[in-house]
């Protein structure tokens, strides 16, 4: 009787301990996979079209793959707000992951806002309200109207403007970079090259000082 | 021999639970469907072991058996013996795709397959054990 629960009790443990070994071996294993597949694909990181906020010249460029119809990257935004305001020395860097139904639509909004120097503010703005417009269940895309004037955005250039060719191009090329960077979920960051491989806020600024000293 | 079983059972659910949260594929409908039937064979079993519960095989092989079946069936849609329009994935991964495929013959449905008959197996022959 006792040597059976015993039996159970170890093989139990034994197994567990096995499953978590192995776990951890093979995170290692595709966290150094993908930094070397990375490493080898530098180009596809930042494209000419792309986005940057922050010193031209900084010593760290942060590269954000983003959705702005995901959840995540809302929650995760105003920690990089913070790491860019505490850490002047860094750049970020915007790229595309449409990933979500209506993701492409609001690119296509954010694109031409920056025709109007309002790239930043539509952003934030569009993060703030996402909740609205971009629940899963019931998403509302044309509800972003209701919510650009307050930027004193030129609706009607907007809505021109996203047509431009040239938004489809970004939309395009960033989408063709993620999947050939192996960005499989948002927002995926990149610090001077090097994928943050282990995700979290603590993680990430743990790699941003180490790439600032 | 129960012993066996749990043992079983508790390999293939951890080694499901690493293909999905450690290498991150994303299980079929079928694949759920299979889960539904091995997963709560670790508790029952486990239970019975450690209460020495009698004649456990009578609650645990309903669901080895369904789940044996279920693994048939998976089986028999990656290798193109029953359509995919037969199967019930409307959506997302289609249980026809092969994440994995070790030696030519060994697929996850087939692991399924394996562990499934080695339940049935183990369980009927526990139904004499005291």
């Amino acid at each position: 009787m006792k040597n059976k629960k015993t039996l159970i009790l170890g093989a139990t443990t034994l197994l567990l301990a096995i499953f978590l070994a192995a776990s951890l071996w093979y995170k290692n294993q595709k966290a150094e996979t993908f930094t070397k597949e990375v490493s080898k694909k530098q180009t596809m990181l930042e494209r000419e079209h792309s986005v940057s906020l922050g010193d031209p010249d900084a010593k760290v460029t942060l590269v954000e793959f983003l959705d702005p119809e995901c959840e995540s990257c809302r929650a995760f935004y105003p920690f990089v707000k913070e790491l860019l305001s505490k850490y002047p020395d860094v750049r970020l860097v915007v790229r595309y992951a449409p990933f979500h139904p209506n993701s492409k639509f609001i690119i296509k909004v954010i694109e031409a806002a920056r025709k109007q120097d309002k790239y930043w503010e539509t952003l934030g703005l569009l993060f703030y309200y996402q909740p609205q417009w971009g629940s899963h269940h019931d998403p509302k895309p044309e509800l972003v109207w209701n919510y650009l004037p307050e930027l004193g955005l030129d609706i009607d250039k907007l809505k021109e403007d996203m047509k431009d060719p040239k938004i489809q191009e970004i939309i395009d090329i960033d989408e063709s970079d993620t999947k050939s960077l192996g960005v499989r979920a948002t927002p995926g960051f990149f610090v001077n090259g090097k994928p943050l491989t282990e995700f979290g806020h603590q993680q990430l600024e743990a790699l941003i000082q180490s790439e600032l000293k | 021999m129960i012993f066996y079983a749990w043992l079983i059972s508790l390999i293939a659910t951890l080694g499901s639970l690493f293909f999905s949260e450690v290498m991150e594929f994303v299980p079929c409908s079928l694949c759920w469907y299979q889960r539904i039937a091995m997963y709560p064979l670790v508790i029952i079993l486990g239970t019975a072991l450690w209460k020495n519960v009698k004649d456990i095989h009578v609650v645990a092989m309903p669901l080895a058996i369904i789940g044996w079946a279920l693994s048939v069936y998976h089986i028999g849609v990656q290798y193109d013996l029953i359509p995919e329009s037969a199967s019930p994935c409307i959506q997302g991964i289609p249980c026809s795709s092969m994440y994995i495929n070790w030696l030519g013959f060994i697929t996850i449905p087939t692991l399924s397959f394996i562990a499934f008959s080695l339940l049935n197996f183990t369980l009927w022959k526990s139904k004499n054990e005291k």
